[in-house]
């Protein structure tokens, strides 16, 4: 089976630290990968590695191989910019630009050099749609993106990463700054998103992973103990400490 | 007395020690600016303004003096702006941080306590006589730049370090690259900060006096400048002039030139709070 994503023995360092240790993993296209595990344990880091965020740590150290439809992303040849384009992200806590909801989506045309005005408000307007926001926006596109609530902007930004048209999409902990009800939309807006993209997604919270994941990892003291469908993992997790992290005894 | 009545009568003992210590400066600043402006507000007319030095103190105006500030604040801020944040963007944003860098930003924040009067002598050695520009406005300009550039530096930092992480991590996120980040997005949040910090690093530059007399501005020019290296005289030259004249007639000259050089920096002053308001207002991160 060919996987989208690859991950060949990696270790991570931040100074002396090792942050992760000999992790092995394949990801698969167009499904929902969660990545679960206490705090502190690598899954975040992990995630970065995949469109080099860590890469502005000074003191981070990779050793390892990581690749994307084959091409090795940690190669000299390798732009982090080109990469970038293909590998989306979302973080944690909404961080749209102090500027209005168009010019946030169109950031990413903008910066590639697009000028064309019809082509960028038809990319605009079309992942709007694609992150569910594009009712709610449709009339004000030009008010800032910094007024909108916390699920919005959230979506803001999911359609910001959305516009430049990546096959990848990372989110770190997408919902843990949002209530139930935004929660529920993003989640449900995942589920959609599969079809045309491979989405990674760190989480704390159990149950989204139960909900939206086609494949849980669990990484644990910078080891990734246990990767499996998410339903064996949940009913039938080979290792004792997948089951005790799931079933709440510790965590 | 209980510990409650302690601890009361102390809070209100500091309350008026507060209120003392705010008070002397606000106090010293009102009477000197009453009394300048009892001495000198009559003097203030149209030919004051347009009028040429002179022995005679009823004839003798300004502006040669205002003038020479003018030409010297529009270089100051030609070369010390763009140095000044170009500087301050790369040491916040591209700089790797290491110990040489660390001396590096030490020693920039320190160079905004040296006494001017160190920075007119370098500028009487490197501009007026090894660049062979003479006494000439270019030289009090960078001279003068010189002077503020470690205070724009320094509030370029200040306000890029006020710009949140995150939202260089998205920019990075979506492929941009540093320039692109910084210019697209870290410099337009940032820059009510900078522009606050470039007027008051103005409004400081309008003021200094000793640098200028160093590299050598005059306290008699009976013409304005006409280009970067024609000699000059500064307001605050002007005044000094005038001060130290027997002549009753002189310093009410001099009072009434500091009327407008106080002017002159408040209205510069107020402008940087107005742009600080207008920016805080704007983004609630």
């Amino acid at each position: 089976m060919k996987y989208k994503l690859e991950a060949k023995n990696i270790d991570v360092f931040y100074g002396k630290l090792k942050a992760l240790n000999n992790i092995n993993i394949g990801i698969t296209e167009n499904a929902v990968t969660g990545l679960i595990g206490p705090s502190g344990c690598g899954k975040s880091t992990f995630l970065r590695l995949f469109n080099r965020m860590n890469d502005y740590i000074d003191s981070f150290k990779l050793n390892g191989d990581i690749y994307i439809d084959n091409t090795n992303i940690y190669d000299k040849s390798v732009l982090v910019d080109e990469l970038r384009k293909n590998v989306g992200m979302v973080f944690q806590k909404p961080n749209p630009f102090p500027k209005s909801i168009f010019d946030n989506v169109a950031y990413g045309l903008k910066i590639q050099g697009i000028n064309d005005k019809a082509f960028i408000k038809t990319r605009v307007k079309d992942a709007l749609k694609q992150a569910a926001l594009w009712e709610e926006v449709k009339d004000d596109l030009g008010k800032s993106a910094l007024a909108l609530s916390g699920g919005q902007q959230q979506r803001v930004c999911i359609a910001r990463a959305l516009a430049v048209e990546p096959s990848i999409i990372l989110m770190d902990e997408p919902t843990s700054a949002l209530d139930p009800i935004a929660t529920a939309k993003v989640e449900k807006l995942i589920l959609t998103l599969k079809e045309k993209y491979t989405i990674i997604i760190v989480t704390h919270n159990m149950q989204q992973a139960g909900r939206i994941s086609d494949y849980t990892a669990f990484f644990y003291m910078g080891d990734l103990i246990e990767f499996d469908k998410t339903d064996t993992i949940f009913t039938n997790p080979k290792m004792e400490r997948t089951e005790n992290y799931i079933t709440g005894r510790f965590g | 007395m209980t510990n409650g009545e302690k601890n009361r009568l102390k809070d209100s003992i500091f309350k008026y020690i507060g209120v003392f210590a705010c008070s002397i400066g606000l106090i010293l600043l009102a009477i000197f600016i009453g009394n300048i402006i009892y001495d000198g507000f009559n003097r203030i007319d149209w030919s004051f303004l347009t009028s040429l030095p002179s022995r005679k103190a009823e004839k003798a105006g300004i502006l040669t003096a205002w003038s020479g500030s003018l030409w010297i604040v529009i270089f100051t801020f030609i070369i010390a702006v763009p140095i000044g944040i170009s500087a301050g963007v790369y040491l916040e944003e591209y700089n790797r941080k290491n110990k040489l860098t660390r001396l590096l930003e030490i020693n920039i924040s320190n160079l905004a306590g040296v006494p001017s009067i160190i920075y007119g002598l370098l500028g009487l050695e490197i501009f007026v006589r090894l660049s062979n520009l003479g006494s000439s406005v270019l030289a009090g300009s960078f001279t003068l730049a010189l002077l503020i550039l470690p205070i724009i530096i320094v509030a370029t930092r200040e306000a890029l370090k006020a710009v949140p992480s995150s939202i260089r991590a998205a920019s990075f996120g979506l492929g941009a690259t540093k320039w692109q980040t910084t210019w697209y997005q870290v410099l337009p949040a940032a820059s009510g900060g900078i522009l606050t910090g470039v007027i008051l690093a103005i409004s400081r530059a309008v003021g200094e006096t000793a640098p200028l007399i160093v590299v050598g501005a005059l306290a008699y020019v009976p013409f304005t400048p006409k280009g970067p290296m024609d000699e000059f005289t500064v307001l605050p030259i002007q005044i000094f002039n005038w001060v130290s004249r027997p002549q009753h007639e002189f310093a009410i000259n001099a009072a009434a030139a500091i009327i407008i050089l106080l002017a002159i920096t408040f209205t510069m002053n107020g402008i940087a709070v107005y742009f600080r308001n207008k920016w805080q207002k704007k983004i609630n991160w």
